[in-house]
């Protein structure tokens, strides 16, 4: 009891104090600042868990997308069991269990320089460098065989770097679809690139003809190539198109999964 | 007091609007309205900051030395706007995905400092409160409005519910890009405080400056 009427004596008295002086006006701040930290910190650390899960389900939902097999009424963790994922290294083309599936992280593993790699050229506009290694997902058929690859692409396009999947089909040359799920594109120009018609151009478009040269482009029209390889480019949205026609052919690459490709088509994964 | 707490809810809808009388917060109603529902996330996190945070301000106002008012007044403010970020994070994802960086700069808004600075620092917790919630909603129901005509036009739906079909998608609307666009929300915005000051032409703010008629020779 004493000590608290104590306490309440000190408290008073420095509540009592001219506000101007130096004193209190350092108490006050450092108190403030302790409060609202405190205050700020545990709102941190109690939601993470939470938003930690939005953030994954957001991307699983996106793979799923992509692959065609997403739907509402099943709940994302379960329908995403049937992804298989990988660590690709994207040089080799060839799976490393070098990490843990469960805590490779992409972003946060984008600066290590142990696996980094410097770009000579970089149509995606990376930076200037790339990771080596990508966690790729594998959506099997029922009888156990590939069904489609779903691959993580991202590149600059006119304001913001576009993230996203393309998934292609077995065969490692048909693409079944492409979707982004982070950008900040112009709305109702660039940010079209999420227009559901204009995303479902992409199914069924080849990467590369008959001689193994890559042909995919995002154009205004057609190429000598054929329409199979042409994906109209989006109206009033120049730089995004060539943009995501960069990426794309980035990633399709010899410095993207190239290797990889090569391998899955000619059955070795 | 003079103020009523009725007055204090209702004035700041029209009369006393932070938008369209004091011209305050125009900066994230350009960015926020093209589309309703982010529009009204971020009027209720708007209206919740500046109400909690005026309470605040308004319970230590006897306390805080002047010297450093600003500064504590930012720091409850910015407080505040964290907690509302974290939250919209955890249990709005896709919606605080679209908000993106303006949730943080509700601290700059500058209605919540405007409140704080004007009202709250004289006036008790409760009335301060109210008078944020008022503020909040007046802020609030202009970018609805213009959220209404933007996204109407300029994507043909109200709340992602499409009423105009767009020819992109098969319809027949071609929607206005202009108005997705941040610019066209200072046009619909000029239009609005046009519009309200010709209804109540006591809004009009007298000149700073005469015309000086010189007479013919």
């Amino acid at each position: 009891m004493s000590d608290a009427n104590e306490n309440n004596g000190f408290i008073r008295r420095f509540l009592d104090m001219p506000n101007d002086s130096v004193v209190k006006t350092v108490t006050v701040a450092v108190a403030l600042c302790l409060v609202a930290s405190m205050v700020v910190s545990a709102a941190a650390v109690s939601l993470r868990p939470v938003q930690e899960a939005n953030k994954l389900r957001d991307k699983q939902t996106n793979v799923l997308e992509v692959a065609g097999v997403y739907d509402p009424n099943v709940p994302v963790a379960e329908a995403f069991e049937s992804m298989e994922p990988h660590v690709l290294d994207l040089a080799t083309g060839e799976f490393t269990d070098e990490f843990d599936i469960k805590t490779f992280d992409q972003l946060a593993t984008s600066n290590d320089p142990a696996i980094v790699r410097a770009l000579d050229e970089d149509p995606a506009g990376l930076g200037g460098h790339m990771q080596a290694f990508r966690m790729i997902y594998i959506l099997r058929a029922d009888d156990g065989s590939i069904d489609k690859v779903i691959l993580p692409i991202e590149g600059y396009g006119l304001w913001s770097t576009l993230y996203g999947f393309i998934a292609l089909e077995e065969n490692g040359n048909d693409i079944y679809g492409l979707q982004f799920y982070q950008h900040g594109e112009t709305p109702g120009l660039g940010a079209e690139v999420d227009n559901p018609r204009w995303k479902a151009l992409w199914n069924g478009k080849k990467l590369r003809d008959e001689d193994g040269t890559l042909q995919i482009t995002v154009a205004k029209s057609a190429p000598a190539a054929g329409r199979d390889y042409y994906i109209d480019a989006l109206a009033g949205a120049t730089l995004t198109s060539r943009g995501v026609d960069n990426l794309v052919r980035f990633w399709m690459g010899e410095d993207g999964y190239g290797p990889f490709l090569e391998r899955l088509k000619a059955g070795e994964i | 007091m003079a103020h009523t707490r009725k007055s204090q809810l209702v004035d700041p809808l029209i009369d006393n609007n932070p938008i369209t009388l004091q011209v305050l917060g125009i900066c994230s109603a350009l960015a926020v309205t093209s589309s309703l529902k982010v529009a009204l996330v971020m009027a209720i996190a708007v209206t919740l900051v500046t109400a909690f945070s005026s309470m605040f301000i308004s319970m230590l106002r006897n306390q805080i030395p002047g010297s450093i008012r600003i500064i504590v007044q930012m720091v409850i403010i910015a407080s505040l706007v964290i907690l509302v970020d974290q939250v919209l994070k955890a249990y709005a994802y896709e919606i605080s995905k679209t908000l993106s960086v303006f949730v943080g700069l509700i601290i700059t808004n500058c209605i919540v400092m405007g409140r704080a600075e004007a009202f709250a620092m004289s006036n008790p917790p409760v009335a301060s409160f109210i008078d944020g919630i008022g503020n909040g909603m007046g802020y609030g129901l202009i970018l609805m409005t213009v959220g209404v005509i933007r996204e109407l036009f300029g994507s043909g739906s109200l709340f992602g519910i499409t009423l105009l079909e767009t020819v992109n998608n098969g319809g027949w609307y071609v929607p206005n890009g202009l108005l997705l666009l941040p610019p066209s929300a200072f046009f619909v915005i000029g239009l609005l405080i046009w519009a309200i000051r010709t209804w109540k032409p006591k809004q009009v703010e007298e000149r700073e400056y005469k015309i000086q008629s010189v007479e013919a020779h």
